[in-house]
């Protein structure tokens, strides 16, 4: 009777799951293996290989390498200051950091634009300073600033979670045996923080690799990555049969990349701390 | 009419809005009464009471933001439009799934007063001229900020390929607009099918764009109104609303030609008044009528009447009406076939990711 129960109260669960996960899916699977007329065909799929689709998944994938990147060397010095001071307040710290996840994204995306703009207000104080103007705004750089302003709290978070988990006892016990702080940070915190970092590049290097709409606001419409095709394809294009075969060459790419993480992952914690 | 479309909040509360009055309409449908389904501010609302105390006709005013919206609220269905203003790709759309009812011109007393340089225009997507009645008519151009760009280098499209300007030029972030400068550069028609003729342009326009600024749609008119970028392509009534927001913007259309678009009246199958309608367009074709709603929106008139009786400036502004010998070069829209439409898809593909 208690199991019958439990089961039950998973019921509003099972039904999203099918009407907002599986069935989606399905639809999506359906559309790529059909054509127009309804006949089954692997040419949604294989069109992957078109060089402008080959082009615009590469771009993708450097971006979003590069975003992970430059999220990574960001967050974790920055973790490891927050974890290792015991200062007052530092949770409040911590959450500043969050905060402005809080904010609708489009929103701080939006507001990036009027920043970087020709006549923006950056360009106004490098005027002022004398430096003179930049092109800034429209350019890959921009795409990849905005995807780790983004995306940045989704890297300090785990990492910073599994920081704090080392206990300073650890930490004592390896500089009583004698390693220099360049040992411990390598031999010591580095191997119990991977789970967190593994955790970390997932969190990013997916939302980046599959963004559309930080490239559009920041790319000025001239930086496509395979998220632009796909939404091209369903929006103007309307080949909704084309789009969801890339979108589902898009998803092998996710799991395979998930997949390679978990590999390096040995422990399992990284998606734990989640 | 194309002017720039606010997203969202407005549509959503457009189509509850009307979602809810359809069912008051439906209630008197038989009295004495016409539903007009018209753009947004497209209308002199004096015009609306001259009508009313002319006729004892009382009018239904529902307006909509794009022709897309228009779409799904015509089809919809919960509402019988009786006459309808919109674009021409849509109103040849609906021609083409047989929602439109020819009108009967031999009644009206004012049909004569319209430009039969339009009339020719409109039978790309009309073209028997049984169908719609065009109401205002304007261009595809270029909208360039007077302190940066003299009005003598804007009469070429070849100004966009200028490398004097580069960062500072803003396209149309949709295919056949920005294809329109390269075609009409390289002497081809703007409807064209040939694939050879559409690889051409893209290599133009691939040449074209390290020196452009952005794609845009929606943000262009507020760039350019923020001094962003020196020179923008845009519809004429996209310009009309920059040029409203900063006193330096000025628009023209290039001497090789353009695209020509004109918003026409077309009254649907499921009409419950067709007396009304007919009278409503006859009456909008009127001298006087016709002059309050060009003085309301400010976009060209078709009305020939209007036209001549218009100071010599107005009548001579080119950000208004585009010189006859520009107009000879632009052509309106044609629907294109599906080959050609995923042509076009995946050469704006090409385009986006060199």
């Amino acid at each position: 009777m208690y199991k019958l129960k439990k089961q039950f109260l998973a019921g509003p669960y099972f039904i999203w799951m099918i009407g907002f996960i599986l069935l989606p899916l399905a639809f999506i699977l359906y559309y790529a293996l059909t054509t127009a007329d309804g006949a089954f065909t692997f040419s949604n799929i294989a069109a992957i290989a078109d060089p402008v689709h080959v082009k615009s998944i590469v771009l993708s994938l450097k971006l979003g390498a590069i975003c992970t990147l430059v999220c990574l060397v960001l967050a974790y010095p920055l973790c490891m200051i927050l974890s290792s001071f015991r200062f007052r307040h530092q949770s409040f710290v911590v959450f500043l950091f969050i905060l402005p996840m809080w904010m609708n994204f489009m929103l701080r995306i939006l507001a990036w634009r009027l920043l970087l703009s020709n006549n923006g207000i950056v360009n106004s104080i490098l005027a002022a300073v004398g430096i003179g103007h930049i092109k800034m705004l429209n350019t890959q750089t921009a795409v990849v600033f905005g995807m780790v302003y983004d995306f940045l709290p989704f890297m300090i978070l785990p990492i910073y979670n599994s920081m704090v988990r080392i206990k300073p006892e650890t930490l004592e016990a390896a500089r009583d045996l004698g390693a220099g702080s360049f040992t411990v940070l390598v031999k010591i915190i580095f191997p119990l923080t991977l789970s967190g970092i593994i955790s970390g590049v997932i969190m990013v290097f997916v939302p980046a690799l599959t963004s559309f709409v930080i490239s559009d606001l920041l790319g000025g419409g001239k930086v496509l990555l395979i998220g632009n095709v796909i939404e091209q394809e369903f929006m103007q294009g309307t080949n909704w049969h084309l789009g969801s075969g890339l979108s589902v060459v898009l998803m092998l790419f996710v799991i395979a990349s998930m997949a390679l993480m978990n590999v390096f992952d040995k422990d399992g914690g990284g998606t734990a701390v989640w | 009419m194309k002017k720039f479309y606010m997203l969202s909040l407005p549509l959503a509360a457009a189509l509850f809005l009307g979602g809810c009055r359809g069912t008051a309409d439906a209630a008197d449908a038989d009295s004495n009464t016409l539903v007009v389904l018209n753009y947004g501010k497209y209308l002199e609302p004096s015009v609306i009471e001259q009508f009313e105390e002319e006729t004892g006709i009382k009018i239904k005013l529902e307006e909509y933001e794009s022709p897309e919206e228009m779409y799904t609220k015509f089809t919809a269905g919960s509402i019988s439009y009786d006459v309808v203003c919109t674009s021409d790709y849509m109103v040849e759309r609906l021609i083409s799934e047989g929602e439109v009812s020819p009108i009967d011109f031999s009644g009206f007393s004012n049909y004569q007063n319209l430009n039969p340089d339009i009339l020719e225009a409109s039978r790309i997507f009309d073209p028997e001229n049984q169908y719609s009645m065009p109401y205002f008519y304007g261009t595809l151009g270029i909208l360039y900020n007077t302190t940066m760009v003299s009005q003598e280098e804007t009469q070429s499209w070849n100004i966009l390929w200028d490398d004097t300007y580069r960062d500072s030029i803003i396209m149309q972030n949709s295919v056949r607009d920005t294809f329109v400068p390269a075609l009409r550069l390289l002497g081809y028609d703007i409807n064209t099918e040939d694939d050879r003729e559409l690889t051409d342009a893209l290599a133009l326009l691939i040449e074209q764009k390290p020196i452009v600024y952005a794609y845009y749609v929606d943000e262009t008119a507020d760039e350019m109104a923020a001094g962003n970028a020196a020179m923008a392509l845009v519809y004429s009534g996209e310009a009309a609303y920059a040029m409203e927001l900063n006193d330096d913007l000025s628009y023209s259309v290039p001497k090789e030609g353009s695209n020509l678009w004109i918003d026409s009246w077309f009254i649907p199958k499921r009409c419950t008044h067709r007396e009304n309608a007919e009278k409503f367009l006859d009456f909008l074709c009127r001298e006087d009528v016709a002059m309050a709603n060009f003085e309301y929106v400010c976009y060209a008139s078709p009305n020939q009447k209007v036209v001549d009786a218009l100071d010599e400036e107005v009548k001579n502004d080119p950000t208004i009406f585009p010189p006859d010998e520009i107009l000879e070069n632009c052509t309106v829209y044609k629907q294109l076939g599906i080959d050609t439409t995923e042509r076009y898809s995946y050469l704006w593909k090409t385009l986006k990711s060199e």
